[in-house]
């Protein structure tokens, strides 16, 4: 028999991003809230204390601060033919294990979300035409907009103390020559702080790009350019470059997270408690199936124990949110055979390509120094800022120099040809660790028919729940955007004047590959759209079928974008709690009428 | 004078000043390490370090015959040449044996519930049931068996060369082995090696810092302001998280 603890008004599952923004406005709105996460407490001290945070082996290798897959992770398989096996080492995605979760061990990139993409089904159908769109590929709109989510962007870049260079503040252009990029979209203010340096290599990609008649910008960068406090009265130091930043907690309080940007303000108020080592098992409903009473979870001793709340939050991980969903029978789960229900459709990823460049040794890269939200970037490429027309392909691709700090035993790249170890490949180690180049095209995924996500039926997780399974492999559509971007890539590469380049992209018939790291931005499943048929959540995250559910998180994405996820997943979950503190406490219910 | 000469002596001292690891936190190591100590002269990378004192580590997994064959292997996936010490030199076979008596050899971070399909394709990652103890194990007795059929002798009997060709005939997944993927094994000693010789010190390897000192690697000094704009060597030594010098 569960325990079951005193009835709150909101419960939050999951402390990362969306949780602790979530917990921050309803606690502002007066609610009792209390967030369960899975994993333990994490914080600056002691997870990331210097000199012992310096220690790659324990870290990023031995992944510390990542999900404990022994108890919990997913089952993969390339298509609906095969029998999907279990995610038993970490490998392509790295999602986070306890307090702040991936928010506290992330890189730091910054994006807002190019307009278009927020309309990419509407916006690709009116310049190119229904037929562009390929009959399997279900991207959809957001059913909301930039103009919208503006305040919350820069609120959130506000609350993050990102560093970055405007290209215009309320139409006035203020970045020309100063790093600003020409492609992003109007701002109501400046980023709170300044760029960040640019290291050597991040130069010499500015200069190529250039050079070939591209307009290189500042990445904008939640890694602060100098002391900064946030509007939560939360301080942050200058980032130093370290070079341990992606895999790390940051010791110098510079990087952006829950637990430095958020918790310590949330410390201070009575109506919010933080439960670690709180593994949800599901959501309960009532009888009508239409409203919910709380959760049940496991607690550190293994007791079950029912929360019940007025209002639940999901805010984990993108597939735990949607795990959470099916195991609870929140919403109709999706069949793709019948290309019918919501709940798993629409499962989206990121298409990297990447080159590496490899210099003599008079280029000094020192790639030992970096910071994980800072580089040079071009969007030429991105979104729809070319003619799509004549490639045939669908998405865009940022691309970057962002040199988060390369550690020796992952270690840098060797030139192709170099062996795996002897003398030849200690050589190529050693002459090349201080002097390469590594640049990304960070390709926008989207979604397809036969990418979903739904409940596996064979394996189960340590408390006895089916695990989650995923269906996905890559289509034509991802291989050819992928091809022309490792190209235009390359490009840039080779006018850098290195000694050799490295290319890895996707070829033809590749499938995805569980084992190799992508990144960890995971989308959709629980999408957000303007119709119950084809959308999980209303525009305001809310669940279509159990009003009290909302769910924040990049599992709202009907596709993945060019940029990285976390600056809309924020936007999204202020413009969520806006929602929610504006309308739906005044009178719960649906916000949109289905 | 630019700024940014190499011979400003203002520059110089800011040089010697500013990559000071900070100071508050250098005494958190408890071990008394004065920041003094770690104030480095400035040296220019790469460079050839000596080879450390060996130890006389007595492994507590390993077997006296597993132990000698991890030793002999290691010495040939990163040997000691002319640009300085190898992995046996820096300790990655202490680092292995360390290695073996913790979760992660237990096979204890990873999802070890069946039913298992060891004949997955590739792209499916890791679907084997064996632990990295196991994969030693068994890789170690399976290699020194084949050695044994071919010459009358262990792996760690080989010359050099001999264990060369050996590891390559491994790695080109032309032995087969009855107990373990020979590829999986060698990719695993591989892995490992490359984390006794250039992890922190702290685990066992990359004792003196040698692996670090050969590839330019500071350690743990990871405060770069000065240098994020410097197209130019990193002047100064390797420091571990214990606060030893290079």
């Amino acid at each position: 028999m569960a325990t079951v603890m005193k009835k709150v008004d909101a419960v939050i599952v999951g402390f990362g991003w969306a949780g602790a923004i979530m917990a921050k406005e309803l606690t502002e709105a007066g609610l009792q809230v209390v967030a369960l996460e899975r994993g333990p407490m994490q914080d600056t001290y002691p997870e990331g204390s210097y000199p012992q945070v310096i220690d790659e082996l324990t870290y990023s290798v031995r992944k510390k601060l990542f999900v404990d897959v022994s108890k919990e992770t997913v089952t993969i398989r390339h298509s609906m033919n095969d029998v999907a096996l279990p995610n038993r080492q970490l490998g392509a995605f790295l999602p986070g294990k306890g307090v702040g979760g991936a928010g506290l061990h992330w890189s730091g990139v910054h994006f807002r979300v190019d307009p278009m993409e927020l309309r990419m089904r509407s916006h690709y159908e009116e310049r190119y035409g229904r037929k562009f769109i390929p009959e399997d590929m279900t991207i959809q709109d957001f059913g909301v907009s930039y103009e919208e989510l503006e305040p919350h962007f820069d609120f959130a870049e506000k609350v993050f103390g990102t560093s970055g260079q405007a290209w215009t503040v309320n139409g006035q252009v203020v970045g020309e020559g100063k790093g600003g990029n020409p492609y992003a979209p109007d701002r109501s203010s400046p980023f709170p702080l300044p760029s960040q340096k640019n290291v050597v290599s991040a130069r010499l990609f500015e200069k190529a790009a250039a050079s070939l008649g591209y307009k290189p910008y500042n990445l904008p960068s939640a890694n602060t350019s100098g002391p900064y406090t946030n509007p939560y009265g939360a301080q942050m130091g200058p980032c130093n470059f370290c070079g341990f930043c992606s895999g790390y907690v940051c010791y110098m309080y510079s990087k952006a997270s829950p637990n430095v940007n958020i918790l310590p303000a949330l410390r201070q108020v009575p109506n919010f408690e933080l439960r670690p080592n709180a593994h949800v098992l599901r959501v309960n409903l009532d009888d009508s199936k239409r409203k919910a009473t709380g959760v049940t979870y496991i607690d550190a001793q293994g007791r079950e124990v029912e929360q019940p709340a007025d209002l639940v939050i999901l805010a984990a991980f993108q597939f735990n949110n949607v795990r959470l969903m099916l195991l609870s029978g929140i919403g109709k789960p999706y069949d793709p055979i019948k290309n019918e229900g919501v709940v798993g459709r629409n499962f989206a990823y990121q298409n990297m390509g990447t080159v590496k460049a490899f210099f003599d040794k008079d280029t000094y890269t020192n790639n030992f120094i970096g910071a994980g939200g800072n580089g040079i970037a071009i969007d030429d490429f991105n979104a729809d800022n070319f003619d799509h027309g004549p490639h045939g392909f669908v998405g865009g691709s940022p691309m970057w120099v962002n040199q988060a700090g390369t550690r020796p035993i992952a270690g840098g790249a060797t030139p192709p040809g170099t062996p795996a170890w002897g003398s030849a490949w200690k050589k190529a180690t050693a002459d090349y660790y201080t002097h390469q180049v590594s640049m990304d095209a960070h390709g926008a995924h989207q979604s397809y028919r036969g990418n979903y996500l739904d409940l596996d039926p064979t394996y189960r997780d340590a408390y006895g729940q089916p695990l989650l399974r995923m269906t996905f492999d890559w289509q034509e559509n991802d291989i050819r955007m992928n091809q022309f971007m490792v190209d235009k890539l390359s490009k840039i590469a080779q006018a850098m004047n290195p000694k050799t380049i490295a290319v890895l992209g996707k070829k033809v018939k590749d499938h995805f590959n569980t084992a190799s790291y992508q990144t960890t931005h995971l989308n959709g499943g629980a999408i957000m759209g303007t119709d119950p048929k084809t959308s999980a959540l209303n525009r305001y995250l809310q669940s279509w079928d159990v009003h009290n559910v909302f769910v924040p998180g990049a599992s709202a994405f009907p596709q993945g974008l060019g940029y990285n996820p976390t600056g809309l997943v924020a936007a999204l979950t202020y413009w969520s709690a806006r929602a929610i503190r504006e309308q739906y406490l005044k009178n719960p219910g649906p916000l949109v009428q289905a | 004078m630019p700024e940014h000469a190499p011979d400003n002596p203002r520059r110089d001292f800011l040089r010697k000043t500013l990559t000071l690891i900070p100071v508050v936190t250098v005494a958190s190591t408890g071990l008394g390490v004065g920041a003094s100590q770690l104030l480095a002269a400035p040296q220019h990378e790469p460079k050839v370090p000596a080879t450390p004192p060996a130890g006389n580590y007595q492994p507590t997994f390993f077997t006296a015959e597993e132990w000698a064959f991890v030793q002999a292997a290691v010495s040939r996936i990163i040997p000691a040449d002319e640009l300085g010490p190898g992995a046996l030199e820096a300790g990655a076979a202490e680092f292995i044996d360390r290695q073996m008596n913790t979760p992660y050899a237990t096979g204890a971070q990873w999802y070890m519930q069946g039913p298992f399909k060891a004949d997955a394709a590739p792209e499916l990652g890791y679907q084997l049931q064996l632990s990295p103890q196991q994969i030693y194990r068994l890789g170690i007795a399976a290699v020194d068996g084949w050695c044994k059929a071919n010459s009358g002798q262990v792996f760690a009997a080989q010359d050099s060369a001999t264990r060369d060709h050996v590891l390559s005939k491994i790695e080109a997944g032309e032995l087969a082995f009855d107990t373990v993927p020979a590829k999986v094994f060698f990719s695993l000693l591989v892995q490992n090696t490359r984390e006794g010789f250039f992890c922190d010190p702290i685990h066992g390897g990359n004792k003196g810092m040698v692996g670090w000192t050969q590839i330019g690697f500071p350690g743990a000094r990871a405060d770069f302001m000065d240098w994020v704009e410097r197209n130019e060597p990193y002047p100064f030594p390797a420091v571990s998280i214990r606060g030893e010098r290079a």
